[in-house]
């Protein structure tokens, strides 16, 4: 372990991300807000901290090990988050205590959208937007725009890009060098956010408001600016952008680098992930919007625009919501929950467990029935008719189990802290899925539930964005053996 | 610059760190998925798992934008074919191909073959080539740490270890000239306990300095002279290992030594002797005590280990220089080993990576660099520039040394002129058309040393 070179990056890192406190303050100038002041004191907090730990160790020399790079993607998460949480806990607007600002943090970093503030409306705009923008930062991934802008990391940043990427494949790099795949990543990024922000405005939101939902959007977090999420516009065009981008966000961005990069957008069809995905955002659309209408809660053209856009929206992860979706027959709220499981593509700003590796799954599946009819026959696992390795099968195999163990280990936790099931079960799985709204007494907003709950949510919405391993090899002794 | 490097081996991979280090794009491509694995972790550069000379895999490699293909598998054929394919194809500009087989690279049939309407490599290097010529320039000055060639041999560039019985060594560099009026002679740089310096006037050379110096060919034993007390030249020599390198160097040298070679297969053994006339070959293993007393090892004025197992050459190495050898010469692979080595008993450790990689360098380098030569196994490099443009493009034309703004560590060593030596003294005035020879002591200013060679766009 070099500690000193891990100081050196997370100083940096720091420091970077004490300046995205500063662009609130320009919006509280914009629109005559006394919030400046709070984000002053966040940023000089962060900016000073972050000094004290570059200063000493701003020498080192070396090259980050790999698990220099786990130990730097965990921190760099932790500490983000709790610095995240300064200036809510410093707003005199929103009177958050620790858990609770801390929590917000995390939910907006994680992209996970869950939030324990009520009357978002009468916020100060500064505020709001800087909701929106610590989902935007934590959607690509605070290191990968960090590797990006800052050619600093080396060969360390390979190990770090690993670290943070989701999905099962990690090793595969856009260009040669890993600088200029981030700045890849991050231009698309970019491009996505600028052209979300563009077609919301241009149907009808108001400047702020389509930045803000562009940032939480094309992050694929669900932080809204109104309590009635997306439902507060009312507006069928600003729902189809919406699914539209949401669409996108959740496509592997690798795919959308090499489909614009050749100018092929067949390449989109031709990946199976891709398909499979598209696949099941249309079927489980098709099932909702024919469940809605015929059980009589909305008419028919409702149906088709409330059931789209709901399951676009919690089978992405996002969570914006236009009606109240716990409050549809009890069948509808469990489905649209369990598809948050599969989530978005891997490698694409999304959660859950990801397409790619249920592909995967799936495969596996099909290949013990196969198995049955040929016992003799070899049956590699193919995707795009290269063969999967063994290791990514294992892999994906003990991801999965590692998963629905923590997910029920914190079914447990909430239960024991006396919530209901269908409370402890959907909030769970809104937070280690980082979707956002769940059922019961956190379907409008995680205010009401107990602070252990909250440390518990915490906790899985880290995990589900480190996607699991990446946070418990942290906590295994054999990580830590010299 | 985009660099697609085939084959991942202990060459592709030596030259992939050296390159990616400079800021190059560098893919590499190998059948192999575990080294390659390996190699990412290590390095930043992208990895594609295929054989390097199908289209569909130079493609994903991304050699349609690529400005080099540097072939370097162990099969001839491949790399060849590797290099057809990019030009056919893609049309690379830069094609360079690893050549081992005399057959191809003789030079009757290799001009008629090689060019673009055939086979397009542009260049074919042969590392085991390299290594030999690099040895044999050692074994023909004894005493010197490294011989590196400047335009075309005529000027030479010597690495030695100071010994107190030099007359110069306690002198300051001002002495030289009394010493040798008629010869002219510049010290490049200094090694001193593991670091660099530049030299002035006023330097004292030490005992124990590595002393890097620049002359012409013919003066450079008299150089020598004046930093060690100057050894007999070699005569007898032992050479273990029959291989690609080892015959080479026999090859080379029979003429001049007396040569015995030790091998360890039968087969090659007999191919030996029934290839080489002076040499006497001996089948058996190096590391064996007896058989190298028989031969008189302690006889022996330089011991030369190259087989193609690191180990077995150290071993080799250490138990003939106790059992009395004068010299011994070691070639290690492994960057590792040749560190823990150098300077210990093992009297030169020899890398082959290091000299086939300097022989790569200077086409991927930019401008006109002529030639480079890696120093310290990396840590330094010795650069050939030929100059062009005019007083106005140029920064260094028409200036004396003096006024050159040279980076910090650089030494503007020497210059040939229409084929004359002319060491380079704070007056030289620089002409286009010259050929420079610059020292840099840290690898790190190179790409300072090259901008300053390079020339303003007035020129074009």
């Amino acid at each position: 372990m070099h500690f000193a070179i891990i100081a050196r990056v997370l100083g940096m890192l720091l420091i970077i991300f004490s300046l995205s406190m500063l662009t609130p303050v320009l919006v509280a100038l914009l629109y005559g807000e006394n919030t400046s002041h709070t984000f002053f004191i966040a940023f000089a907090i962060t900016f000073l901290v972050g000094l004290i730990f570059w200063l000493p160790s701003r020498g080192s020399k070396g090259e980050l090990r790999t698990r220099d790079g786990f130990v730097v993607t965990v921190f760099f998460w932790l500490v983000l988050s709790s610095f995240g949480s300064l200036p809510l806990m410093l707003s005199e607007a929103l009177q958050l205590n620790f858990i609770d600002a801390l929590f917000e943090s995390i939910s907006g970093l994680t992209t996970t959208g869950a939030t324990v503030i009520a009357g978002l409306d009468n916020l100060p705009k500064s505020i709001l937007y800087y909701r929106q923008q610590l989902q935007w930062l934590g959607g690509i991934g605070i290191v990968v725009i960090a590797v990006a802008i800052l050619p600093m990391l080396g060969v360390g940043g390979m190990q770090i890009y690993r670290a943070e990427t989701p999905g099962p494949m990690k090793d595969s790099k856009l260009t040669p060098r890993i600088t200029e795949t981030a700045n890849v990543l991050f231009r698309i990024y970019l491009c996505l956010t600028i052209a979300c922000a563009l077609a919301y405005w241009g149907a009808g939101m108001s400047g702020f408001d389509a930045i803000s939902h562009s940032f939480s959007t094309v992050s694929i977090g669900g932080f809204s600016t109104h309590d009635a999420s997306i439902g507060f516009f009312d507006n069928s065009a600003i729902m189809a952008i919406c699914c539209f981008f949401m669409i996108i966000a959740g496509l592997n961005f690798a795919l959308h680098f090499h489909a614009w990069h050749s100018l092929r957008p067949s390449m989109y069809w031709a990946d199976p992930e891709a398909r499979l995905y598209l696949f099941l955002l249309l079927v489980g659309a098709i099932i909702t919007c024919c469940y809605l209408y015929y059980s009589g809660t909305f008419d028919r053209n409702e149906s088709i625009r409330q059931g789209a856009f709901q399951l676009i929206s919690i089978m992405t992860t996002t969570g914006f919501t236009t009606s109240e979706f716990h409050n549809w027959p009890s069948f509808l709220p469990f489905f649209l929950i369990f598809l948050s499981f599969f989530g978005a593509c891997a490698g694409s700003t999304g959660g859950g467990i990801k397409i790619g590796r249920m592909l995967i799954l799936a495969k596996q599946g099909v290949r013990e029935i196969y198995r049955l009819v040929h016992p003799n026959a070899l049956l590699p696992i193919k995707i795009r008719n290269r063969t999967v390795p063994t290791r990514v099968v294992d892999a994906i195999w003990a991801f999965m189990g590692v998963y629905l163990a923590i997910f029920y280990l914190m079914v447990l936790l909430l239960l024991a802290t006396g919530l209901d099931y269908d409370t402890a079960w959907s909030a769970t799985a809104a937070s280690l899925n980082n979707l956002g709204p769940g059922l019961g007494a956190v379907a409008t907003n995680y205010g009401d539930i107990g602070g252990f709950a909250k440390w518990v949510l915490c906790w899985g919405m880290l995990l589900g964005r480190l996607e699991i391993f990446t946070l418990l090899v942290l906590f295994t002794p054999t990580f830590w053996r010299k | 610059m985009k660099i697609v490097i085939v084959g991942a081996g202990q060459v592709g991979a030596t030259l992939a760190e050296n390159l990616a280090r400079e800021n190059n794009d560098i893919t590499i491509v190998d059948i192999d998925a575990n080294v390659l694995r390996a190699l990412q972790d290590r390095l930043d550069v992208r990895t594609i798992v295929g054989t390097g000379c199908y289209p569909d895999v130079l493609v994903s490699a991304g050699i349609e934008d690529a400005d080099m293909i540097v072939a370097v598998t162990r099969s001839d054929e491949v790399n060849i074919v590797a290099c057809q394919v990019a030009y056919s194809m893609f049309h690379t500009p830069t094609k360079i191909a690893r050549v081992r087989s005399r057959n191809y690279s003789n030079p009757e049939y290799k001009n008629k073959l090689f060019n673009d309407k055939h086979m397009p490599v542009d260049v074919m290097i042969t590392p085991e080539q390299v290594v030999t010529n690099y040895i044999q320039k050692l074994i023909e000055q004894p005493g010197a740490l490294q011989v590196l060639d400047f335009a075309d041999g005529v000027i030479q560039l010597v690495g030695l270890r100071a010994v107190e019985d030099g007359p110069l060594v306690g002198q300051r560099l001002r002495a030289f000239r009394e010493h040798m009026p008629n010869i002219d002679a510049r010290v490049a740089a200094i090694y001193r306990k593991g670091g660099a310096i530049c030299p002035t006037g006023e330097t004292v050379i030490e005992d124990g300095d590595e002393v890097f110096f620049i002359a012409a060919k013919k003066n450079i034993r008299k150089v020598m002279s004046e930093l060690r007390r100057l050894e007999k030249p070699y005569r007898q020599l032992v050479i273990a290992g029959g291989g690609n390198i080892g015959f080479r160097l026999s090859k080379a040298l029979e003429d001049d030594y007396n040569i015995k070679i030790i091998e360890f297969s039968d087969t090659r053994a007999e191919l030996l002797s029934e290839q080489l006339d002076k040499t006497v070959v001996l089948r058996g293993s190096a590391t064996d005590q007896e058989l190298l007393l028989d031969e008189n090892i302690d006889k022996t004025d330089v011991f030369i280990a190259l087989t193609n197992d690191d180990e077995t050459n150290i071993m080799a190495s250490l138990l003939a220089k106790r059992l009395g050898a004068r010299k011994v010469m070691t070639l290690i692979s492994n960057p590792v080993y040749a560190d823990l080595m150098q300077g210990g008993e093992i009297d030169i450790a020899i890398s082959p990576q290091q000299s086939t990689i300097s022989s790569l360098l200077a086409h991927v380098r930019k401008g006109d660099t002529e030639s480079v030569h890696s120093l310290r196994r990396g840590a330094a490099e010795a650069l050939e520039f030929i100059v062009h443009g005019d007083e106005k493009s140029s920064k260094v034309v028409g200036r004396a040394i003096e006024d050159i703004k040279s980076p910090p560590g650089a030494t503007l060593a020497a210059l040939v002129r229409e084929g004359e030596v002319m060491i380079a003294h704070h007056d030289t005035v620089i002409q286009s058309g010259d050929h420079v020879i610059v020292f840099v002591v840290d690898k790190e200013k190179t790409k300072a040393v090259e901008k300053l060679f390079s020339v303003g766009f007035s020129f074009f």
